[in-house]
């Protein structure tokens, strides 16, 4: 249409003169105000009667603060000798036990998230790998240890399973999500020149999800080590069956010790890979 | 020869992108691909080495019928198509002679390209494309370090070491300054010229096309609306592909910047942009 373009400077509709004050407010996010005050008034009710449904025995409370004090005391001095052989024992299984579970959960875990993104894979492919990553999520890595002990026997090869299969789980899943989001003109690239599937997704895929890949890696092996100290308490090996054995005996400067070198041990991780991150990118 | 009957393209969410699109490009000649957004330019070349699969019609290059092929034998096919994008498309995080070598992949097996070994004569010819884009100097420079015409280059680099019969280039110059535009467009054509390469080039420009291409092809909704010399890309062919504009207006004031820029690039064409 000719005459709409030429005359496209003119605005369509009359404008109001310039003097005029004109009101404007960000319009709210749910429309009707019914709705919107009857969802927070809703809320409240709800949360007023959920409070009032524990029943909390005052008394008790009075009695487990002490407890707990001495719990907290224990930090100030922690014990990391009366009980040494045990403590380096369970710490070495459970740093050996994290990282050849975070690795062999590596290795397992890429090949499941090629086939659980919806931009490579057929989608039976797809199906299946989705529900591997469905089912590794779906159960608590306590629950997986103390089948794990049921089938393997206590020990730390049950805590290395389980963590294994929790890895494949939480890495799948989030390297699935970023080979989704890859930029899609780079593939068509590599694509066109006639390259072979495995090497499209050498020289296409792994350089755009390589610093993902990395980070979830090194976080993952941070929870691998946290999980590992929980593992022991169902008797999955590692470090936490130590703690168990200190806090039956009611050792809180040992069961200190220990959740201090836990501390730490995650803290140094958090560091190296905020380094190792910046170094890739 | 690249030879296109009756190609159709019908996306899964029912827009018709091309409609019975017969096209043939001889051995050599470049071809500027013009039209408004929309009017199916990239489906066209897409559907030339599949990336988009056309719902009807053949295509032909030199003898070898590439709609009706298997996937190894597309890939053999694609080996011999190079293609040029509009962001450059280079794989940000490798270095400029992997994005270049990436042009062999076509050629070498698997664990040659996993490790990096490629034949001696395959990183000759990279270096002497390099050399003759004006970027040996930045053989081991990340991709994502590099100016938009630089990257281009590396586009263009990586295009030729396939050692194609023809290039698909798609708006290669709508992310570039004016300046660098030209001097992608003139490496293009001159690198044609060398071999003897067909090419389709979709863009934008039209003035830029007119400067460089041998001949236009018009689309508009899918459709061959124009096909001649550029010379007779007149007002009213413009009209017809695109819509009523004040065409006068702007291809004058292109002609003044055209006598302008065209002086002075010569000098400048290795210095990078």
């Amino acid at each position: 249409m000719p005459e709409n373009t030429r005359s496209s400077n003119s605005p369509p509709g009359s404008t109001p003169p310039n003097d005029v004050i004109r009101q404007w407010k960000k319009p709210p996010a749910i429309e009707r105000p019914w709705l919107r005050y009857g969802l927070l008034i809703l809320t409240l009710v709800y949360l007023f009667f959920s409070l009032g449904s524990y029943d909390v025995n005052w008394s008790r409370v009075a009695e487990g603060m002490e407890r707990g004090w001495a719990f907290v005391k224990a930090f100030a001095n922690p014990d990391f000798t009366s009980r040494r052989t045990d403590f380096i024992e369970g710490m070495t299984e459970s740093i050996i036990m994290c990282i050849a579970s975070t690795v062999v959960g590596i290795l397992i875990s890429i090949p499941i998230a090629l086939g659980a993104a919806s931009n490579l894979a057929p989608m039976p492919v797809y199906l299946f790998c989705r529900a591997i990553i469905a089912l590794s999520r779906a159960l608590h890595e306590i629950i997986v240890a103390i089948l794990m002990v049921a089938i393997f026997g206590f020990g730390p090869l049950a805590g290395f399973i389980t963590l294994s299969f929790a890895t494949i789980g939480f890495l799948s899943k989030l390297l699935a999500e970023d080979i989704e989001a890859m930029d899609k003109t780079q593939a068509e690239a590599i694509k066109s020149t006639g390259a072979s599937w495995l090497q499209w997704v050498n020289y296409a895929i792994q350089p755009q999800v390589m610093p993902r890949l990395i980070g979830l890696s090194i976080y993952r092996l941070d929870i691998n080590f946290r999980e590992s100290a929980v593992l022991g308490l169902v008797g999955a090996g590692g470090i936490g069956a130590t703690l168990n054995t200190a806090f039956d005996r009611y050792e809180f400067d040992t069961a200190a010790a220990i959740i201090i070198t836990i501390i730490a041990i995650v803290m140094v991780l958090e560091y190296s890979s905020s380094i190792i991150r910046r170094w890739v990118q | 020869m690249l030879t296109i009957t009756g190609l159709s393209k019908r996306y899964k969410t029912g827009d018709e992108a091309l409609t019975d699109v017969s096209l043939s490009v001889p051995d050599g000649q470049v071809l500027g691909l013009i039209g408004p957004s929309g009017a199916g330019k990239s489906t066209l070349i897409r559907c030339v080495n599949r990336l988009v699969e056309p719902t009807n019609g053949s295509i032909d290059l030199n003898g070898v019928e590439l709609q009706r092929m298997g996937s190894s034998k597309l890939r053999k096919a694609r080996r011999r198509i190079g293609m040029i994008f509009q962001e450059y498309a280079l794989v940000e995080r490798l270095s400029v002679m992997e994005n270049v070598l990436s042009g062999r992949l076509g050629y070498v097996g698997f664990w040659a390209s996993w490790f990096r070994k490629y034949p001696q004569k395959d990183i000759q010819e990279a270096f002497r494309l390099l050399d003759r884009v004006g970027l040996a100097h930045m053989v081991n420079k990340r991709a994502d370090e590099l100016s938009g015409g630089q990257r281009q280059r590396v586009g263009i680099a990586r295009a030729l070491i396939q050692d194609p019969e023809l290039l698909l280039v798609d708006e290669p110059t709508a992310s570039l300054d004016p300046k660098t535009s030209r001097q992608i467009m003139r490496l293009i054509c001159e690198l044609c010229e060398e071999r003897k390469l067909s090419a389709i080039i979709n863009i934008h420009d039209v003035a830029l096309a007119k400067l460089f291409v041998q001949r236009i092809v018009g689309l508009q909704a899918g459709q061959i609306v124009f096909d001649g010399e550029p010379e007779s890309l007149d007002a009213s062919v413009l009209t017809q592909i695109y819509g009523e504009e004040d065409w006068e207006a702007t291809s004058q004031n292109d002609k003044a910047n055209d006598a302008h820029v065209v002086d002075d690039s010569d000098k400048s064409e290795q210095d990078g942009a």
